[in-house]
């Protein structure tokens, strides 16, 4: 526990001071950036401020080119807080479409990615033949088929959550599988041997020493996992419209080129991102405490 | 020592003849008149074609799989045999794939068959062509290599100097995880419909998995090799140049190529959101609109031929200059 509080100051001020540094920088960059738009707005108003107020002015514009920061959590705070949860202005509505979708896709992938390591791992053949298709399949931009997906899948009448939920299916489905085929493999020849001395059985070899040997592999790889299928469910929401989710937010703001609600979904897209690896590390150390690990 | 000399195991001419040339004769004849059976359109006869094609597949598969155990003590051979193998299993899910749409006359607009899609791409080379270059040379790969590149200048700058190194690494191994795609519509405002937004993009999609990997690698030489450098009396540039930043390539190299898949993925997504009329994006998201999938199919056999050719490159530029890798051994 000590360790981890030490590691944890010794990381804090370097990071908090970091993200101050940026936060000033954005302030900079968004009076740098809104200034031109802002002088010629003045010029033809006949109005000659001066440079405190024309810095006040580019951190306040309706549709600046580079919102200042309190413009986008104004903005956030507003449509976390300030509307009913299940209206349609509510970030908390979109975020929960994509939520929806992203875990969804995000247990559709785990499993296929756990049953194609079991595969691999057992069935000697699957590892030359169908391996190096996984990994080609993965340097073949899988996004760009997205639209393909929800176009094709909507002539079928196949509409709502699954179609994103396949994208994020793809997306996740890969570290999972290559992540536990490592996992599977971890245990030592000396643990093998011992189990079979102890005559176990393939099953039992399998439950008792591949599975508890593979949890940390396991843990490591559905992070990615969750990441990859909230950026495939974001991505999958472009096409359908700009109906519901954080991916049509971000569509309809740069139709009207609101740059505040496109910062604004980033920002809650992000914070999204954040809440899955959260809950993923304490699963993880859950996982850990349950099987026995010292804290 | 002189008298006995050892059989090189497996290696048996009348068993290879049994278990590997029959089945690929077999195998080959099948797919032909499967083929030939298909384009000729004779649909009475499908369901003998579907047969046949299965159980042509199933030959494969026992084909696959004695191919695998035939222990082939020849380095370069068994390479070889390895390629074979994951090429009978390419070459089988196209067949299928092109037996199950004609069979079961899936419509062109749910699956187009393998071979339209060929059929398309030869007739449209020049747009492929355009778009090709619109989207992988001057987004994806300008992008690519400024956002490589500043992560890795960066890393090497935040190494010298510990606090910038701590701060930064947990800040972009977070960042790395963020859905930064999203930002596309915010560069398209500000850096226009042209290739420049993409290539904004993709820098800072790029620029985290290069910093951090970076990051990671600078440390990854042991503390007994350093001590080494030091006793040498050996400054921080030299012992960064010459110990640390070899023994840093394995890591980098991971980063180019967690970013050339992220290069393309940004450059195309980017597209979506606003483009001249060129670009692999703009076609895949105009086309669908149009319902002309096998455009679409043909953009994405271009896209994962580019992806695949740029990682299989960065992979064996790898191999080169990390030869000394125990992987490599």
């Amino acid at each position: 526990m000590s360790a981890g509080t030490s590691k944890f100051g010794n990381a804090f001020l370097p990071v908090t001071s970091i993200l101050l540094v940026l936060l000033l920088l954005w302030y900079v960059f968004a009076y740098v950036m809104n200034a031109p738009f802002q002088r010629e707005l003045d010029q033809r108003a006949g109005e000659n401020p001066s440079f405190s107020e024309l810095v006040i002015k580019t951190w306040s514009q309706p549709k600046p080119t580079m919102p200042a920061p309190h413009q986008v959590a104004q903005r956030l705070w507003k449509t976390v807080f300030g509307v009913k949860p299940w209206s349609k202005r509510s970030l908390v509505y979109h975020s929960g479409v994509t939520l929806s979708s992203t875990l969804l896709g995000f247990l559709m992938g785990t499993g296929l990615g756990l049953i194609i390591a079991i595969g691999i791992v057992y069935i000697p053949v699957l590892e030359k033949s169908f391996l190096p298709w996984i990994i080609a399949s993965q340097t073949i931009p899988i996004l760009a088929i997205a639209p393909m997906i929800i176009v094709v899948l909507a002539s079928i009448n196949i509409t709502g959550i699954l179609p994103k939920a396949l994208i994020s299916t793809y997306l996740s489905f890969f570290p999972v599988a290559v992540g536990m085929v490592k996992g599977l493999r971890s245990p030592e020849a000396m643990h093998l041997d011992l189990m079979r001395t102890y005559s176990a059985s393939n099953a039992q070899i399998f439950w008792k020493l591949r599975i508890p040997a593979s949890v940390p592999f396991f843990f490591t790889s559905i992070k990615v996992a969750i990441a990859a299928s909230l950026v495939g469910a974001i991505v999958g929401e472009l096409p359908t419209g700009a109906v519901a989710g954080i991916g049509s937010r971000l569509l309809a703001g740069s139709y009207y080129s609101q740059t505040i609600d496109i910062w604004a979904a980033l920002i809650a897209g992000s914070i999204l991102a954040m809440l899955l690896i959260a809950a993923v590390s304490m699963a993880q150390s859950f996982t850990a405490r349950m099987m026995g690990a010292q804290p | 020592m002189s008298t006995v000399a050892a059989k090189p195991p497996g290696i048996d001419a009348g068993r290879i003849f049994i278990r590997i040339f029959l089945p690929a004769v077999f195998i080959c004849a099948a797919m032909v008149w499967v083929l030939n059976a298909i384009a000729a359109d004779r649909i009475e006869n499908s369901s003998v074609a579907l047969l046949v094609a299965i159980i042509a597949w199933l030959t494969a598969c026992w084909f696959n799989i004695e191919l695998s155990r035939l222990s082939i003590l020849n380095l370069k051979l068994s390479r070889l045999r390895d390629l074979c193998v994951a090429a009978i299993f390419g070459i089988f899910i196209l067949f299928l794939w092109e037996v199950f749409v004609a069979v079961f006359q899936i419509p062109f607009i749910l699956l187009p068959p393998p071979s339209a899609i060929f059929e398309r791409i030869m007739a449209s080379l020049p747009i492929l062509a355009a778009d090709f270059y619109q989207t992988v040379i001057k987004a994806a790969f300008i992008g690519w290599c400024i956002g490589s590149f500043s992560g890795f200048m960066v890393a090497v700058l935040a190494d010298r100097y510990g606090f910038l190194a701590r701060g930064l690494l947990p800040i972009g191994n977070m960042i790395s995880a963020l859905p930064i795609i999203g930002i596309a519509p915010i560069m398209v405002i500000w850096f226009g419909f042209d290739w420049h937004s993409k290539a904004a993009v993709v820098i800072v999609m790029t620029f985290f998995p290069a910093l951090v990997n970076t990051l990671a690698g600078l440390n990854a030489s042991g503390q007994m090799e350093r001590d080494l450098m030091r006793t040498y009396a050996s400054s921080h540039w030299q012992t960064l140049l010459k110990l640390r930043l070899p023994a840093a390539m394995p890591f980098i190299f991971n980063a180019l190529k967690i970013n050339s898949t992220l290069a393309l993925i940004g450059a195309i997504v980017a597209e979506f959101f606003g483009t001249p009329i060129v670009g692999m994006g703009f076609r895949i998201s105009t086309e669908v609109g149009r319902m002309n999938l096998d455009m679409v199919w043909a953009e994405i056999a271009v896209a994962a031929l580019a992806g695949s050719l740029f990682y299989g490159g960065l992979a064996l530029l790898e191999r080169s200059v990390t030869f000394w890798h125990p992987s490599y051994r």
